[in-house]
């Protein structure tokens, strides 16, 4: 179970970490913290598994870059196997395994060219012998979702987006 | 517009995370030999172009007891599909929410919603004020449970 700190912490960074010489400081003096204690806390939650990731997003499509939903559909047996084979591409930046009798395997693939994310479907093809079922994105309809983390503890300027 | 030489350093220095110390974005920038304020300079320009769409934390949702995570697919009548989207993105739990392109006949579906809950009841209850918000337009759904998280990563620029 996180702590109240922790929970403060991660509202608090959803909202942005600022771009400033010392932000670890200015995260601090927002929540009544040292900067030593900002950046242990994120450490733990980082080395603890809470946080997958700290630091900047990117939205690659905003320079030609492409995110493509894909999935596969697996064999049980194969499980194992494929998943090694596909998480070794760099291009596979989210893989899921879903409840689904055949399509089982979702991941994103995420290029800096809509060429690479082709060539990185054509691999997966080629390493599993598995047909890659492409999902393009026609439209996004946005959407920031804010889980009630800690809703009562003021500290809120931002929504979640997991 | 392509990524220039400064651009792709920058991101293959920080895709991985920023690093935990005092001065973040100087490390950044000694990575790269340049200073700090050449780094915030354009991750506020890139922040500003949308290319980062923030700095923050990625949870995961698994640990803060979001334990059921659904992908809530739905068969929606194309001529409908984009009022009604606009309607759903109100209800509570929803987080990520696009049209696709079908694949017939194995996969009729074109419109994804996930949708987070502490249980799959609380997904199912999402999802049919889901339907009933799409209503006959919507002609069949389905919701693909994530049961393991095989990796998550985020972008990851290749060697040149």
């Amino acid at each position: 179970m996180l702590s109240t700190d922790q929970l403060r912490l991660m509202d608090y960074l959803h909202g942005g970490f600022p771009v400033v010489d010392r932000p670890f400081a200015a995260v601090g003096e927002a929540l009544g913290w040292t900067e030593d204690h900002v950046i242990e806390s994120l450490r733990q939650l980082l080395s603890n598994g809470v946080l997958t990731r700290f630091g900047p997003l990117f939205q690659i499509e905003r320079a030609g870059g492409q995110f493509m939903l894909a999935a596969l559909m697996v064999p049980e047996e194969r499980f194992d196997e494929v998943t090694a084979l596909v998480n070794a591409l760099p291009e596979v930046a989210h893989n899921y395994r879903r409840e689904h009798p055949t399509l089982n395997m979702w991941f994103v693939l995420a290029a800096e060219s809509a060429d690479g994310v082709a060539r990185a479907a054509k691999r997966i093809e080629q390493s599993t012998g598995l047909a890659v079922f492409l999902f393009p994105k026609e439209r996004e309809y946005h959407v920031e979702l804010r889980l009630p983390l800690c809703a009562d503890q003021g500290v809120s300027h931002g929504t979640w987006r997991i | 517009m392509a990524l220039g030489a400064f651009d792709r350093a920058l991101i293959a220095a920080v895709q991985g995370g920023l690093p935990l110390v005092a001065r973040p974005y100087e490390a950044v920038g000694a990575m790269l030999g340049v200073d700090g304020e050449q780094v915030r300079a354009r991750l506020q320009s890139m922040l500003q172009e949308g290319l980062v769409r923030r700095i923050g934390a990625v949870p995961n949702h698994y640990r803060l007891g979001f334990t059921a995570n659904g992908m809530s697919v739905w068969d929606v009548d194309d001529a409908q599909v984009d009022t009604l989207a606009g309607q759903i993105l109100q209800l509570k739990g929803i987080s990520h929410c696009y049209r696709r392109t079908r694949h017939l006949p194995d996969w009729p579906y074109n419109l994804f919603a996930m949708l987070h809950g502490r249980s799959r009841a609380e997904v199912e209850s999402q999802a049919d004020v889901v339907a009933s918000v799409l209503g006959p337009a919507c002609r069949a759904h389905d919701i693909l449970y994530s049961t393991a998280i095989l990796k998550k990563t985020g972008l990851r620029l290749k060697d040149h």
